[in-house]
């Protein structure tokens, strides 16, 4: 609390940041979150919008020069949320801006959120819900260990690979001294592991960073290495070695003493590179992706190009062709391949859980999805606290690589809407929790770090949290018997099959979204199917009380048929071409556009019925559209004049209102 | 099968079919289709179909219309001939025909049947309906009964015939609905002073504050800044005491300078001071058929790079005639909504874009324009009735490798419109999105007459009604209504504003990329949303009937309340 200046400033204005339209309200500052609560006053139906905004979320502030209405604040987030507040006093301004740059950037772990969250619940209950998740089962799910693929201790204390966890899997015959001196002709000791294994064809992804090869470094240990890795899989009679990065890159690198597998000296490897960017790129690509799209009255060729030249489309689609190709050879060929890009952390995690979800259905569940991100993510080391800013670091070590894995899952649940347990609202959460550093999962940099924070003793998990609200992330057009029928996805990477990802990026630019979702609609549907159910029970218990035989057979209708049976029907309706449309919401927002249905009632429309369906139709005027002047009508139309909604609606499923 | 098809009534013009067909029936065809599997069968020519039928169980594989044929390639591998067929559907099939001398009569057999010049050997004059007509759908939409509707809900609108034999405005019908108290000899004269005779009409009636949207051809000012005390008076006739109307001009305000030299112009703010003037940049047919041609040549390059894609589908400039024409009818629906005033819409001719911007105008601001009987009312009133050139229009499509002539996508870029509506608004159609590929694709190449001729005026000549079967009347039957409805859909009264922003719009998947890739996923998702909601549906009836059993049980023994 010693940084927070002011904790409430009032008289404050809140612009849209596509439109004209702003908000009055107050500021209040706490030692958690910046909130912004429309005053009363406003517009009596949709008083007390609350806008919460975790410190940690909060990408950058600035203070622009003083105008005549007052001093202006720009708040860039990390879950790409933009606000600009006007406020009226220069001194109360700089007060806030002066705590907020020292409240955004923590300088120690314990400063975060995630140590002061407290969601209720005992130690019993924190401690099953960091249970949830156990990679020890989930390598058993896929079969190791087995006659070819075994635990090893030899990093049982970090000694080996300090950015491992301590519980690796290895071949049978790679013994410790192998295994020990790969490790030293690794970039950071990240010797060759076991990230996933394909049953069926008892093939193997494995992991690891690039070799200190030099111009002409070899290393026996290496070698033999990788030899038991193509041993271990009899399908094949070669590995391949996957340098995801571009070759220029990898060519560079040798030049530092590291570089890549040389073909001549690993007998049995096929060498294949990727070229997918690095960091810096991918940082700068996303920067560029979000200029373009926070421009006002954007044209559409602007956004066009804008699209284009910053390369964000074109590195997804780099992500999920490499993701392809290990799929193939994997589950095509039989072939075991080996992943690695610079330090086999960013690059090289996104490709092999990619990969994993195409092969393995498990994966495209909530749980299975859980277990993806805490295998390949967590456990093997991407640096979640440097790439995502977590505290006051190196800006060059923040990258998007964890959104860009997101968004490549979100691709594919656009190709394969009934292939995914999740629907696009459980990536949106997972996104923002990412940066909320409000649970301990993604905090610091690996295992070891992790288990030095006792954030299994301190800090609640998010896993069991995401858990407890399935219900709002499921795909109500997911179907288990699809993904028997189709456990590899094949996708196709034409380009157009690759769209912006608005839910995303303009995720609280609600202007610009669907007015109806289909998603939330069906959503409902299910949730009243569910209550019709149970009571279409009670009602024929209760007739059957009485004695009396229902009007209606006893037997609930046939529920929707399964897939097989409709196999045969090869006329299809016609359809969108996509399902998943809008963005979640939460009661709040069900609430204020129930409101927003009162006051179309007061503008004389014909009245909305106000069903528990909740569908929500928006469309006619606020009223303050109606008291724009002539002279604006000589612009363009602009969206500001096409809805009614509040700028911004708060999206924090429940996040926010903990504490403080 | 051929002779079920082609009862054909004049033998005159099966000889001249004859003619054109070299060679009736080749057996051994080979069709390749995305995403299908493909068939070896007897390929047979008729005067106006190219069929393809397989010989082991004789089912109708392909019927495809000559009229849908954009234009043909040929190519030979030794003896084996190949025909790509490019339709303007946008597909791209391809036939393997054995035989080089069977290759070339085919070809040029196609060619010539699928450019025939003259209207009355189309299609549509020959087929025969297989179905049972319930309604006529030559009569669903006349002027006379949309006017009745009018009536109800205001007196200061007439029925005007001056028109009815046509010679005031050759592309306007016989009816139109114009201000009371303005008389026929005053719409004369002002139809002098518009483009083509296109006199201000009535469009819409926005009933919630009785404000109207007129449509009109420019005015004939040229460069003398020529005035019509008529046209003055007609269009200030629309307006309330005191309030002032707004003036949309689709064109931008270049263009419109530009055309007095040609004796067009625009209304100055000296003769119409009631009068505020808006320019939109809506571009004219001939940029938007280049626009179509580059859009689907970007979406068939399989090329794999996205840097390419993303800069040819910029260059083709297809999305942003998509915002600019949502924008203006977005534009237009605001002043009769929000601002309370009156419209006057009007480009060049105001046969094209000034139809883009009224008709989705309606669709924004009246719910009735958006089930599927009120959007084929639109359809009517707004394109086939307004004059829309169809004829010219429609003639050719994006793959066609003649010069073009008259041929621009307006209709097309509509229903595009209406797509990023329905995409915005998923639940507030009543139609879903096979209608409107429906109406592209008949708009295109049909069986029926509806979208034959370029005006009520040459439908009337062409006898169309008479000869031929309109859409309406096969649209209209329950098994067809059934297949076009949305399942989402839930009667929504109210203005739907879209977001125009270019984030919000997207490319048209279910036409442009429909037969590059495989919908197979997209319509399996599509199908569990349907018995998602059936099932709904038939849950709540269950519980329903329950529920009044069980409340009549106890008005007729209220004692069993008590239990």
């Amino acid at each position: 609390m010693e940084h927070i200046r002011t904790p409430k400033v009032e008289q404050v204005r809140l612009l849209d940041r596509f439109s004209n339209k702003s908000t009055n309200g107050t500021l209040y500052l706490t030692a958690t979150h910046l909130i912004f609560v429309e005053s009363s006053s406003n517009n009596s139906a949709s008083a007390g919008q609350e806008i919460w905004i975790l410190h940690h979320h909060i990408a950058s502030v600035e203070k622009l020069s003083l105008t005549t209405t007052g001093c202006p604040l720009v708040i860039q987030c990390r879950n790409f949320r933009v606000v600009h507040f006007v406020v009226q006093r220069e001194r109360d301004c700089h007060d806030i801006y002066s705590s907020l740059l020292r409240l955004l950037r923590p300088v120690s772990y314990e400063e975060l959120y995630a140590f002061s969250y407290n969601p209720k619940q005992n130690d019993q209950q924190r401690e099953e819900g960091w249970q949830l998740i156990d990679l020890g089962a989930e390598f058993e799910r896929m079969g190791v260990p087995c006659d070819q693929w075994q635990l090893t201790d030899v990093n049982r204390d970090f000694k080996v690979c300090e950015t491992y966890p301590r519980d690796l899997y290895v071949p049978i015959t790679a013994s410790k001294p192998i295994i020990v001196g790969s490790s030293k002709f690794r970039s950071k000791g990240r010797f060759p592991v076991l990230t996933y294994f394909y049953q069926e064809k008892k093939a193997a992804v494995c992991r690891c960073s690039q070799p200190l090869s030099g111009f002409s470094a070899r290393c026996l240990e290496d070698e033999s290495m990788l030899q038991a890795i193509s041993k271990a899989n009899h399908n094949s009679r070669f590995v391949y070695v996957m340098d995801t990065r571009p070759k220029l890159n990898a060519l560079a690198n040798r030049a530092a003493g590291k570089g890549y597998e040389n073909e001549d000296n690993y007998s049995n490897i096929r060498f294949q590179f990727v070229g997918i960017e690095n960091i810096h790129v991918m940082r700068a690509s996303l920067q560029k992706l979000l200029e373009v799209i926070g421009t006002r009255s954007l044209s559409m060729s602007d956004y066009l190009v804008g699209l284009e030249s910053s390369g964000w489309l074109r590195h997804i689609k780099a992500v999920v062709d490499a993701a392809i190709f290990l799929t193939k050879a994997v589950t095509v060929e039989g072939a075991s391949v080996l992943v690695h890009c610079s330090d086999g952390w960013d690059r090289t995690a996104q490709v092999c859980s990619l990969g994993s979800l195409l092969m393995d259905p498990y994966y495209r569940t909530i749980k299975g999805f859980m277990v993806l991100i805490e295998k390949d993510w967590i456990s093997f080391g991407h640096k979640f606290a440097d790439r995502c800013d977590q505290l006051d670091g190196d800006p060059k070590e923040v990258s998007p690589i964890f959104t860009q894995f997101l968004e490549c899952v979100w691709q594919l649940t656009e190709q394969f809407p009934q292939a995914f347990e999740f629907s696009e609202w459980f990536l949106l959460q997972i996104h923002e929790h990412v940066h909320s550093c409000q649970y301990g999962n993604f905090l610091g940099n690996n295992q070891r770090q992790r288990e030095e924070l006792q954030l299994r003793e301190r800090t609640h998990s998010l896993w069991a949290f995401l858990m407890s609200e399935k219900q709002n992330y499921l795909n109500p057009f997911y179907s288990p018997a699809y993904a028997e029928a189709h456990p590899v996805l094949a996708p196709s990477t034409l380009p157009y099959n690759f769209k912006f990802w608005r839910n995303m990026y303009h995720q609280f630019d609600r202007s610009m979204h669907p007015r109806q979702s289909i998603l939330k609609t069906i959503l409902t549907l299910r949730e009243n199917s569910r209550k019709a159910e149970s009571s279409l029970q009670a009602l024929e218990s209760r007739l059957q009380q009485l004695g009396v035989t229902p009007v209606t057979t006893s037997d609930p209708p046939a529920p929707p048929p399964t897939r097989d049976q409709l196999s045969n029907s090869n006329t299809l309706p016609p359809r969108p071409d996509s399902l998943i449309l809008g963005a979640p919401i939460n009661h709040k927002e069900v609430q204020r556009q129930e409101e927003d249905g009162d006051e179309q009632e007061e503008l004389g429309e014909e009245a909305m019925e106000s069903t528990d369906t909740e569908r929500t139709v928006e469309g006619s005027s606020g009223t303050e559209s109606r008291k724009q002047s002539y002279g604006e009508l000589e612009g363009t139309y602009n969206s500001e004049l096409a809805k009614e909604e509040p700028a911004v609606v708060s999206l924090e499923f429940g996040v926010a209102r903990m504490t403080c | 099968m051929i002779t079920a098809r082609g009862r054909f009534t004049y033998k005159r013009k099966v000889m001249e079919f004859a003619e054109l067909i070299k060679t009736p029936r080749v057996d051994g065809v080979v069709l390749h289709r995305p995403f299908m599997p493909t068939v070896e069968g007897t390929l047979c020519l008729t005067g106006h179909h190219l069929i393809l039928s397989s010989r082991q169980d004789n089912t109708e594989e392909l019927w495809l219309l000559h009229s849908n044929i954009d234009s043909i390639e040929k190519r030979f591998v030794g003896s084996l001939g190949t025909i790509i067929v490019k339709c303007k559907d946008l597909r791209v099939i391809q036939l393997d025909i054995p035989g080089m001398e069977e290759c070339l009569n085919i070809a040029s057999s196609i060619e010539a049947l699928s450019t025939l010049d003259s209207v009355s050997l189309m299609y549509p004059f020959f087929y025969r309906p297989m179905f049972e007509v319930i309604e006529d759908g030559w009569n669903s939409f006349r002027p006379e009964d949309a006017f009745k509707d009018l009536e109800s809900m205001t007196d200061e609108w007439r029925l005007s015939e001056v028109n009815k034999d046509f010679s005031v405005c050759p592309s306007y019908p016989p009816l139109v609905a114009v201000p009371k108290d303005v008389d026929d000899d005053t719409l004369r004269k002002v139809a002098t002073f518009r483009h083509g005779g296109r006199f201000p009409v009535l469009s819409y009636y926005h009933k919630k504050n009785g404000m109207v949207m007129m449509r009109a051809g420019q005015p004939l000012t040229g460069t003398n800044g020529r005035r019509c005390k008529e046209d003055e008076k007609l269009i200030n006739a629309t307006l309330r005491p005191g309030k002032r109307g707004y003036i949309i001009d689709t064109r931008t305000i270049n263009v419109a300078q530009q055309a007095k030299a040609r004796g067009g112009g625009f209304e100055s703010e000296a003769n119409y001071p009631q009068w505020r003037r808006i320019h939109k940049a809506i571009e004219r047919s001939n940029v938007l058929q280049e626009s179509l041609i580059k859009l689907v040549e970007a979406c068939n390059d399989q090329s794999h790079s996205m840097d390419r894609w993303l800069s040819k589908l910029e260059a083709s400039s297809w999305q942003t005639h998509v915002k600019e024409i949502l924008t203006t009818a977005c534009l237009a629906a605001q002043c009769i909504d929000r601002e309370g005033a009156s419209v006057l819409v009007h480009g060049t001719e105001g046969t094209d874009s000034t139809l883009q911007v009224t008709s989705l105008a309606q669709i924004i601001l009246d719910p009735a324009c958006r089930t599927i009987r009120g959007f084929q009312g639109l359809v009517e009133r707004e394109w086939l009735q307004a004059g829309h050139p169809f004829q010219q229009r429609c003639a050719q499509s994006a793959y066609s490798n003649s010069k073009p002539r008259q041929e621009a996508p307006v209709f097309l870029l509509f229903l595009d419109c209406v797509w990023q509506i329905l995409r915005q608004f998923p639940c507030s159609f009543e139609f879903s999105e096979s209608f409107l590929v429906l109406l592209f694709e008949h708009a295109y190449a049909s069986q029926f007459g509806t979208f034959l001729g370029s005006s009520t005026a040459e439908r009337t000549k062409l006898s169309l009604p008479e000869k031929t079967v309109s859409l309406w009347s096969w649209v209209n039957r329950p098994q067809e209504l059934e297949r076009l409805t949305n399942p989402l859909y839930e009667a929504n009264s109210l203005v739907i504003w879209p977001s125009v922003a270019p984030q919000s719009l997207l490319l048209w998947e279910g036409v442009f990329l429909r037969w590059n890739r495989s919908s197979k996923c997209l319509d399996e998702a599509y199908e569990e949303m349907v018995h998602i909601i059936e099932y709904n549906k038939e849950l709540q009836n269950k519980v329903n009937s329950l529920r009044r059993q069980l409340a009549q049980l106890e008005t007729e023994d209220p004692l069993l309340q008590m239990t």
